[in-house]
């Protein structure tokens, strides 16, 4: 056993605390680089899934650059943020939608009886994602999020040019249990979500997901989604998230702006 | 040598952490649903358990009575801190599957439980070799837990499909039990069974 003189514990204390520092601080740092190109990666490879441009072998970066155009929007009015009045800390190359969320200049309370998605503050502006084909729009891509069963859920609804049908849907970050609430990242049940119909005949947002299978007879059958037996929960949050991003709160207002411009 | 062998080996069937001393189970029920996420936990563990008996055991001389206990959780938590950096970085897919499990390694009594037991009483060298034992003791229960997991709950091995779901055109209705934490308990269950009737050595006097 060692002696167990005060000077020699603080002394013992404190070296170990250094080492460990040091340790830690010159992982961390030098491997930050390599970590935020990975998450910037994984975010534009979602990107993709959603804009129906994905697969296994192609050269995400190049992809991306040539048929993305990234805007931001501002949410409360719809109108599109040129450039020229970004900001530091507001433009779409930093845009975090956490960070955003939590400034108090570019974000904003929700109030709870319109928080359908549970997330307490949002910010104002959003950076959304026209997906493009030799400069003609095929889709736009609006990222979503909401409070799920376990966690925070992160994903990219797409629609069709003309605003009517789904044109894919992907979680980027989840924290669900894994083959109930993780199955939203299952393409199998993404991939229902195709072709449905958001808005009904008085343009009321009617995209939902139902519980148990979808009864293909009903007419609402083309606004509807399977659920996924076992997370209810979880399906229960993505039905509330969607319902709150595409209505009035959300993106309402700038899918006004876009089905207008084009009447 | 053969102390290094011994050291090494016995915890994968004759001590397994798990099944023996009942250690470490928590992790085994989260992480366990596919081989992939498994496997990385495992060498997750592996780095955690060895590198921190390593540093125990080097300081285990000069480490006063008093702080013996946060001194091993300040060590522990930095090797783990450690291997959630380089997963982060190296295995980014598998992180995002990982989430929070790599930072619970912290909380496995696997690993202070061998700092407490074996590094701070021995020499460096052997310490790293125990740590890796253990941690191959725990990673074996891991994989077998898994294994089942992954083939009876979604019909594949390491995501690659062995048996054909219904959902993609085959004929294998999941077992969705297998994909809840219940299932995990039972197999390890199974596993200390099957592995006192080989041993029987290791059932505790009634």
């Amino acid at each position: 056993m060692a002696d167990e003189s005060i000077k020699k514990t603080i002394l013992v204390a404190l070296g170990i605390c250094l080492v460990c520092s040091l340790l830690i601080a010159t992982a961390a740092v030098s491997l930050s680089p390599i970590q935020a190109e990975n998450r910037r990666f994984d975010k534009i490879k979602n990107i993709l899934i959603a804009g129906g441009l994905y697969s296994k072998d192609i050269d995400i970066a190049a992809v991306y650059t040539a048929k993305i155009e990234p805007i931001m929007i501002d949410l409360s009015s719809g109108a599109t943020i040129g450039e020229d009045r970004f900001y530091e800390a507001l433009n779409i190359a930093d845009f975090d939608i956490n960070e955003m969320a939590r400034h108090a200049d570019y974000g904003q309370t929700v109030p709870p009886d319109t928080d359908l998605a549970q997330i307490d503050r949002m910010p104002k502006y959003m950076v959304v994602y026209y997906v493009k084909d030799n400069g003609a729009l095929q889709r736009i891509i609006l990222p979503v999020y909401g409070r799920g069963a376990l966690s925070m859920l992160y994903g990219l609804l797409a629609l069709d040019k003309d605003l009517k049908e789904v044109a894919g849907i992907t979680f980027y970050e989840q924290g669900e249990t894994a083959g109930l609430g993780g199955e939203i990242v299952n393409p199998r049940w993404q991939a229902i979500w195709q072709g449905k119909e958001v808005f009904g005949d008085s343009g009321e947002v009617k995209l939902s997901i139902v519980k148990g299978q979808v009864n293909a007879d009903t007419p609402d059958a083309r606004h509807q989604i399977d659920g996924i037996s076992g997370a209810t929960i979880t399906t229960r949050a993505v039905d509330q998230l969607i319902k709150f991003w595409l209505g009035e709160n959300g993106y309402g207002p700038f899918l006004n702006k876009i089905a207008a411009r084009e009447d | 040598m053969n102390k290094f062998r011994k050291v090494l080996l016995d915890p994968l069937f004759n001590n397994n952490p798990i099944a023996a001393q009942s250690l470490g189970v928590c992790s085994a029920l989260a992480v366990t649903t596919k081989l992939e996420t498994a496997l990385v936990m495992t060498l997750a563990v592996i780095f955690v358990a060895a590198f921190s008996n390593l540093a125990v055991s080097l300081i285990r001389n000069q480490l006063p009575a008093s702080i013996r206990l946060i001194g091993q959780m300040t060590i522990i938590a930095s090797m783990v801190i450690l291997a959630d950096q380089f997963i982060m970085a190296f295995a980014y897919d598998i992180s995002k599957q990982l989430s929070v499990f790599v930072s619970l390694i912290i909380t496995n009594c696997i690993i202070l439980g061998r700092t407490e037991a074996f590094a701070l009483k021995n020499k460096p060298t052997i310490s790293f070799v125990d740590g890796v034992g253990n941690a191959l003791g725990y990673g074996v229960v891991l994989l077998v837990v898994a294994f089942f997991r992954e083939l009876m709950g979604s019909g594949k091995l390491f995501d690659i499909s062995v048996l054909p779901l219904t959902t993609e055109g085959g004929w294998y209705i999941p077992n969705g039990l297998f994909l809840l934490a219940p299932s995990a308990f039972i197999l390890i269950g199974l596993f200390i069974w099957v592995l006192r009737t080989f041993k029987p050595e290791q059932v505790e006097e009634g």
